[in-house]
């Protein structure tokens, strides 16, 4: 058996599973310390289902606990970002389009120094490391404990970066955190660098915070070895969230939606998400998140992660209702929904006020809401219907069927069948559904570059990339038998000669739990 | 009047300029990211209406050439943008007084306000083109007559050079294989001309059009009106089409993003033709708008403008159409950028659905030489 942990900023959901059956599923407040929240939640899964910590094979835990700490700009550590690349790019500068409140949390420092390749991988400039090591000692003077490193085109050709990470570990000492960008972002340099900096700036977190999660683990004689969420759901090792502490950003929608299908039975679907103020839409295709395309913007920040694309819609169960026009939202009453709402004695006509008065659900006096208009109660039901149906449909990427899963308090907004797609389906056990989503034992490799593909080898250059990322799957940890790629991609660069082909390939297999 | 041109105005000017690009002219973002720093580093830039302009004063069009994929990640240094009007300043009669946008849409529209501000010259209100299109011969200037000769290009490193050629297609030819050894992405110095010429070739205050077109979708967004219609307001088009993207379908050929979307609304399935810009409209058989007409596709309740890179499946747009300059109507400038040299099999039609009366393709007189085109603009 194995647990799955989801700790959100207000609850920890923590749950004991065999294989795909839940034996345990409880919810704990989340404790400042993080750690006493999760020995409190195991305790609790002890109480439900007793087990010896040797039966435990993996202990999955979902966190969002990083980005957390980068949009509250708490417990960063001081930064610099060196960029290979001059001549070029010195126009605009690392930390250029940060916000100056996490730039002061960072104090970060910019350098520029030379190298760097072009689009086709010819170098840009010679690397000095004489240049290197002068900025390595203003660093050192500066009380720099993280460092960022990008080159122009480093998706092309990384051998730059690696360099000038030795000559900066060689001056600065193995203290010093060192990121690459090549390792976190893709083409793109400032959003792939602004990624590269928040990771450097959370690295020292990273280590107290494993090291929490894995004390609060062994505390119960859980030996097992401990994995975190991704962005996409799949899992990565301890020692790889030491390094790559963003990689766990988006965890808490992803292992939301994840556990909702998971919980449905169903893998290919879109999750619609109903809580006080909004509804967000995702897809899942063959169980992983659809992924947005386009720059992401964290904290105020510019980056491309891979994160899930999500829709957020005004419509929640606190949302007002107009009561001419019958429109529902984007305003809210939020958290005040028990004080506020016509059901439970307030003054507000919210969205829950029309589902209890549709029958729909059964919450505070049903009386109060006797009063409303009957007509005005189905249009504004009629039209959440309609523009929900509207979102799903704008997420999906064909007129392909598919199934539409509703989750969330305020998911009793929508009848039991919507338009274009029809059923809705309501999982049970959703309550822990995040914990489940975290449980899902799956690992992944994940191949992203630019290759020139030379005419004749087109064929030989993708498998080689598919075979690339089945080889980081296994090495993450999957059960080679049962790794496939699950995501592949092939896109040619316009403007560009020579064929230059961003080849995107991802393999995902089941955790190999040596039972 | 003249205006200054601030960090402020620079979103709204990014904003317009992608609306004006129809579908292309490269991600917006790092040219306001770089307009902005110059600002910062160098001071606000003057915008100097045209009828200000002296006779004699000697203006020089500054763009970036290149791969739009490059741009973002090989960031310009700018130090690339003063090598090449020094190049080019000792072959002209004058030193340079004045930069001009090349093209109104997309980077185009704010490298040259960077530029501005890096050399502490003043900036005319107005370019080469009214929109974007691919080509660095598609101006109006070529129909003139005037020689996009001396030009001059550098890149980041410190390689300059500068050409003399026999016209303008030459100038694109020679440039597009010399950018590509530099690198796929260069900053050109192009079409030296005066004053009086300026009035004469360019389309006017097409940088304050922008900048009023970027405001409108911004100010209509706060005040919640619409802004699509606050956009055709400005543009003095009309909207064609409303409707959700059902498929886009792209290839990369010759070096340029060629493709089709297609839309669904209530008036039927509206199908966009694109080649970097969008350049044809139709609904169904019916051919709606051609180039050079602009057509655009902005996202339908924020009016933001969408590329053609961007398109994709289920979005919400609405379809906008608006008249180009009266000049590119001339039978010689469609010849240059009428859907026939886009190989679309069709008349040209305006933004109003009118076919074009200055389209002569099938009748014996196809070719006209440019003073032809200046007459018929006299």
């Amino acid at each position: 058996m194995h647990i799955g942990i989801d700790v959100g900023g207000t609850n920890t959901d923590a749950v004991l599973m065999d294989g795909t059956r839940v034996l345990a599923g409880v919810k704990e407040s989340t404790s400042e310390d993080v750690t006493s929240g999760i020995v409190r939640a195991i305790e609790q899964l002890r109480a439900q289902h007793a087990f010896e910590g040797a039966a435990v094979s993996a202990v999955m835990i979902g966190t969002t606990h990083f980005i957390n700490a980068l949009v509250e700009a708490r417990r960063l550590a001081p930064t610099a970002a060196l960029r290979l690349g001059l001549p070029a790019t010195r126009a605009l500068p690392p930390l250029v389009d940060w916000p100056a409140r996490l730039r002061d949390a960072i104090s970060g420092r910019a350098y520029l120094a030379h190298g760097g390749y072009e689009f086709d991988g010819r170098p840009i400039s010679p690397i000095d490391h004489d240049e290197l090591k002068r900025h390595a000692a203003d660093m050192a003077a500066h009380g720099v404990r993280s460092v960022a490193i990008s080159s122009v085109f480093s998706p092309v050709n990384h051998d730059l970066e690696v360099e000038a990470a030795d000559v900066i570990a060689a001056e600065l000492g193995p203290d010093v955190a060192i990121s690459l960008s090549h390792e976190i972002g893709r083409i793109g340099l400032l959003e792939r660098e602004n990624a590269t900096i928040i990771n450097a700036a959370l690295r020292e977190m990273a280590v107290s915070i494993v090291d929490g999660l894995t004390a609060a683990v062994r505390a119960h004689g859980i030996d097992a070895p401990i994995f975190l969420s991704q962005n996409d759901g799949t899992l990565m090792d301890e020692d790889y969230v030491r390094r790559y502490p963003v990689a766990t950003f988006a965890s808490g929608p992803t292992n939301s939606m994840r556990g909702a299908a998971a919980t449905s039975g169903l893998e290919t679907c879109a999750v619609v998400d109903i809580g006080g103020t909004t509804s967000d839409i995702g897809l899942l295709v063959n169980g992983f998140p659809r992924e947005t395309t386009t720059e992401v913007k964290v904290a105020g920040i510019r980056t491309n992660f891979r994160m899930p694309d999500v829709l957020s819609l005004g419509i929640g169960g606190g949302s007002h209702v107009d009561t001419g026009s019958a429109m529902v939202g984007p305003h809210s009453v939020g958290y005040k929904l028990t004080s506020e709402a016509l059901v439970f004695g307030g003054n507000q006509l919210t969205a829950s006020d029309l589902a209890v008065a549709a029958g729909r659900a059964d919450m505070g006096d049903r009386s109060l809401v006797a009063h409303l208009d009957p007509d005005l109660v189905r249009r504004a039901l009629e039209s959440i219907a309609v523009r929900v149906s509207e979102a799903v449909d704008r997420m999906r990427t064909s007129a392909e069927p598919i199934p539409v899963v509703a989750v969330g308090g305020g998911s009793i907004l929508l009848p039991d069948e919507i338009p274009l797609f029809g059923k809705v389906h309501r999982p049970e056990n959703y309550a822990v559904a995040n914990a489940i989503g975290a449980s899902i034992a799956q690992v992944g490799g994940e191949i992203d570059k630019v290759f020139a593909v030379e005419p004749g080898r087109r064929e030989a250059t993708l498998d080689a990339v598919r075979q690339e990322a089945v080889d980081k799957a296994i090495a993450a940890g999957a059960k080679p038998a049962t790794v496939s790629i699950v995501d592949f991609d092939e896109v040619p660069i316009p403007y560009l000669p020579g064929n230059a082909t961003r080849i995107r390939a991802k393999a995902v297999g089941d955790l190999d739990m040596g039972v | 009047m003249a205006w200054t041109l601030d960090t402020q105005h620079v979103p709204d000017l990014a904003r317009g300029a992608a609306v004006l690009g129809t579908g292309g002219g490269g991600d917006p973002h790092i040219g306001a990211l770089l307009a902005t720093q110059a600002i910062e580093t160098h001071g606000p830039v003057t915008v100097v209406p045209a009828d200000e302009l002296p006779d004699d004063a000697v203006v020089v069009m500054v763009a970036m050439m290149g791969a739009p994929t490059v741009m973002v990640e090989k960031l310009p240094s700018l130090d690339e943008v003063v090598a090449p009007l020094r190049a080019m300043e000792p072959l002209l009669d004058a030193p340079v007084t004045h930069i001009a946008c090349a093209e109104i849409g997309g980077v185009n529209s704010t490298i040259p306000v960077a530029a501005a501000a890096a050399l502490g010259l003043p900036l005319v209100d107005g370019d080469a083109m009214g929109r974007a299109f691919p080509e660095l011969q598609m101006v109006l200037p070529t129909l003139f007559g005037l020689s996009a000769s001396p030009m001059a290009f550098a890149d980041e490193k410190g390689n300059t050079g500068v050409l003399h050629t026999i016209d303008n297609l030459w100038a694109e030819r020679i440039a597009r294989v010399a950018c590509v050894e530099m690198g796929c992405s260069v900053i050109i110095t192009l079409f030296p001309q005066s004053g009086a010429q300026f009035r004469q070739t360019m389309v006017l205050g097409s940088l304050s059009q922008a900048t009023a077109v970027g405001a409108a979708i911004a100010q209509a967004r706060t005040a919640n009106e619409d802004p699509v219609a606050r956009a055709v307001e400005e543009l003095r088009g009309r909207e064609l089409f409303a409707g959700k993207v059902v498929d886009v379908e792209r290839a990369t050929t010759a070096g340029f993003a060629r493709g089709h979307a297609r839309i669904d609304g209530e008036a039927g399935t509206l199908e966009l033709s694109f080649q970097n810009e969008h350049l044809m409209a139709q609904l169904g058989d019916e051919v709606l708008v051609t180039t050079p007409d602009l057509i655009m596709v902005l996202e339908h309740d924020s009016g933001e403008p969408i590329t053609t890179e961007a398109l994709r499946y289920g979005q919400r747009v609405r379809v906008i159409a608006a008249p180009a300059d009266e000049r590119w109507h001339s039978p010689a400038a469609l010849e240059m950028v009428g859907p026939g040299y886009f190989g679309y099999p069709v008349t040209t039609h305006r933004f109003d659905g009118t076919p074009d009366p200055g389209d002569r393709r099938g009748t014996a007189d196809t070719t006209l030489a440019p003073t032809d085109t200046l007459e018929a603009v006299r």
